[in-house]
């Protein structure tokens, strides 16, 4: 170390105001665009009162669009759980022509507007569509209808487990899986007590962001339901419905229904970093002597 | 059990890993799979782990002339690959827990074998330790419990050392020997390290480019290398190109550094003048690089600190070489010259 005075180096960006300008853009963008619609969805749901909010919340019709978001949400993260790990396992695993053309239909579902797939499944199965006559006959009705929402919500979330787990899949290689399977565990057994312990984080981190997103739905789910009272209204769609029939508080209350969800979503998705982190930091000494 | 195998052939897209490979592995043997990275050993290996299916040819288990059907193959990767979130305990006992109901041991029968393996690996004080928690080396001995386990008729091992520091790596192998006298195991290792090879194993397989270029006892493949390849990849070596008297095509010509001898004055005819360029020693060792005289070429000779010391050269000093041992051959446009 030298004992010279240190020249101090004009680096661009550290100055005190650059700083004091920068954090300020980012508290002001923060606060109109985050905060201040968060704070309005609550105060205008509790604007009249605790008594009357739970009234809106324990009204029939929300009790029926809860119920509908639900079943949705729950059958599109199971289907899309199952899906993700299957392709991932696929893409991660094996080399075979075409792998890049199902990575990139992986994603066709973020990059597609949601309003557009609802009106797909609308001409493939609706009573009209191509395959309409073949359920119509049969007495199933999709398009609007409980089926149809759940096939748009799971086409719009789709991507989510996948996405979450091809990277970490082809990070870590499968020579542990060799080593189960030579030790004589069988393909079922290596997955549930070898991979799948492995992936958890990333795999739970895809659910979560997959059911956050499959119940706040609103645009593929608006075209195929149909916006039938209690029959076909998932949250987001009885909380258009409300705001459109100029009932805002009620509007709200829904409303902050899905905004807790997201709350909870965001601070377990925390929790989750934070034990991966941990868990990580056990293997930082492996993983050390391995890039060595 | 012994293992026949019969014209392999593995390519990946337009590159031929293993190329109408034979080779027959006998029965309690430790069998070294030798040669250059890429050169097909791994490949093999796995294929005889069934890791890897050949395109062509046949891998065969036999036991007493009987052909075997079960085989149980214990297998060591060069990484490890121990199952990460688990006990060392779990590990080992891995392969017994996830036997058949029918034929699985008990409980109790499981945890005596896993402290027997832990113990014979000298790691039953870290059963209840995660693998982050333990050395290469440690890791290394608890995927060979792991693999001992399951009572394994053939055991692979795939660059075993490779990822250890060479002090270690010593110790291993020669603890792998041990081991491997005591339990006759019929067991491949495959490695690019001359000297383990060498050192460990019963006999060894020189690879490259897919095909077996010789395969013999370590003295019979050190002694008597069957081509130019064999004796570059076996240790240090010093070429003289020429023409040899009889007027045959070039020539090359090996000499190992510790053929060549130093002399201050010629003592006979066939002696080449050089220069000293540089020395060093490394314990008994004395390795000093010449600069011929003639050719300007640079030569290596190994010579005991007691020769040095009587010598008394340093850097620069002219000196004359003697050839003691050297073996010829043609010089082939086939075989490439073998570089690191």
């Amino acid at each position: 170390m030298s004992h010279h005075p240190i020249h101090k180096l004009n680096r661009p960006g550290e100055g005190k105001l650059t700083k004091i300008v920068l954090i300020s853009v980012a508290l002001i963008f923060l606060s109109v665009f985050l905060v201040l619609p968060l704070i309005t969805v609550f105060y205008q749901a509790f604007k009249f009162g605790i008594q009357p909010y739970l009234g809106y919340l324990s009204d029939p019709m929300t009790i029926s669009a809860i119920q509908i978001t639900l079943i949705s949400a729950t059958i599109a993260v199971v289907l899309n759980t199952i899906f993700g790990i299957a392709a991932a396992w696929l893409i991660s695993k094996f080399e075979f022509p075409g792998k890049k053309i199902i990575l990139t239909l992986i994603d066709l579902p973020l990059t597609i507007s949601p309003v557009i797939i609802g009106i797909i499944f609308v001409f493939l199965v609706g009573v009209h569509g191509y395959w309409g006559e073949f359920f119509a006959s049969r007495g199933i009705k999709i398009i609007f209808a409980v089926p149809g929402i759940v096939l748009a919500t799971t086409f719009v979330t789709f991507s989510f487990v996948a996405r979450e787990l091809i990277p970490h899949m082809q990070g870590q290689g499968n020579e542990e899986e060799e080593a189960a399977i030579l030790l004589g565990a069988s393909g079922f057994k290596t997955f549930f007590l070898i991979t799948l312990p492995k992936i958890k984080w990333s795999l739970l981190y895809g659910i979560i962001l997959c059911n956050a997103r499959a119940c706040g739905e609103f645009g593929a789910v608006s075209v195929v339901s149909g916006h039938i009272r209690g029959l076909t209204n998932t949250l987001s769609l009885h909380i258009e419905i409300l705001y459109n029939e100029y009932n805002i508080v009620a509007a709200f209350a829904v409303a902050s229904i899905l905004t807790v969800l997201a709350l909870i979503t965001l601070i377990v998705k925390k929790l989750m970093e934070y034990s991966e982190s941990r868990d990580l930091e056990a293997l930082e000494p492996a993983i050390a002597e391995v890039k060595s | 059990m012994s293992i026949q195998i019969e014209n392999l052939t593995k390519k990946f897209g337009t590159f031929t890993a293993v190329d109408q490979l034979s080779l027959t592995v006998n029965d309690g043997e430790l069998l070294a799979l030798l040669g250059p990275s890429g050169c097909g050993k791994t490949t093999l290996l796995r294929m005889i782990a069934g890791l890897e299916n050949p395109d062509q040819g046949t891998i065969k288990f036999q036991e007493n002339e009987n052909q075997v059907i079960e085989n149980r193959i214990g297998f060591v990767f060069q990484h490890y690959a121990l199952f990460r979130h688990m006990t060392v305990f779990e590990n080992v006992a891995f392969g017994l827990k996830v036997k058949p109901r029918s034929i699985r041991p008990s409980k109790e029968e499981i945890k005596t074998k896993v402290f027997d393996l832990l113990k014979m690996v000298q790691l039953d004080w870290a059963v209840n330790r995660l693998p982050s928690e333990l050395s290469g080396g440690q890791r290394q001995r608890v995927a060979l419990a792991r693999a001992l386990a399951i009572e394994p008729k053939v055991l692979l091992l795939d660059e075993p050392f490779g990822a250890l520091d060479a002090k270690v790596r010593k110790e291993l192998r020669r603890w792998l020997r041990h081991l491997h006298d005591e339990l006759k195991i019929t067991s491949v290792f495959v490695t690019h390290d001359q000297e383990e090879a060498l050192e460990v194993s019963d006999r060894i397989v020189i690879m490259n480019q897919g095909k077996i270029l010789q395969q013999g006892t370590p003295e019979e493949v050190y002694a008597h290398p069957a081509n130019p390849f064999v004796f570059n990849f076996l240790g240090n070596v010093n070429l003289f190109h020429g023409r040899i008297e009889n007027g045959e095509a070039n020539q090359v010509g090996f000499v190992r550094p510790h053929d060549i001898s130093l002399e201050l004055t010629p003592n006979g005819l066939d002696r080449f003048e050089a220069v000293v360029d540089r020395v060093f020693s490394i314990g008994n060792l004395t390795r000093v690089e010449l600069k011929l005289t003639e050719s300007g070429r640079f030569v290596d000779s190994e010579i005991t600190k007691e020769t040095f010391d009587k010598l008394q050269i340093k850097t620069g000093d002219k000196v004359f070489i003697k050839l003691n041992k050297i073996k010829v051959f043609q010089a082939d446009q086939n075989q490439p010259e073998y570089s690191i």
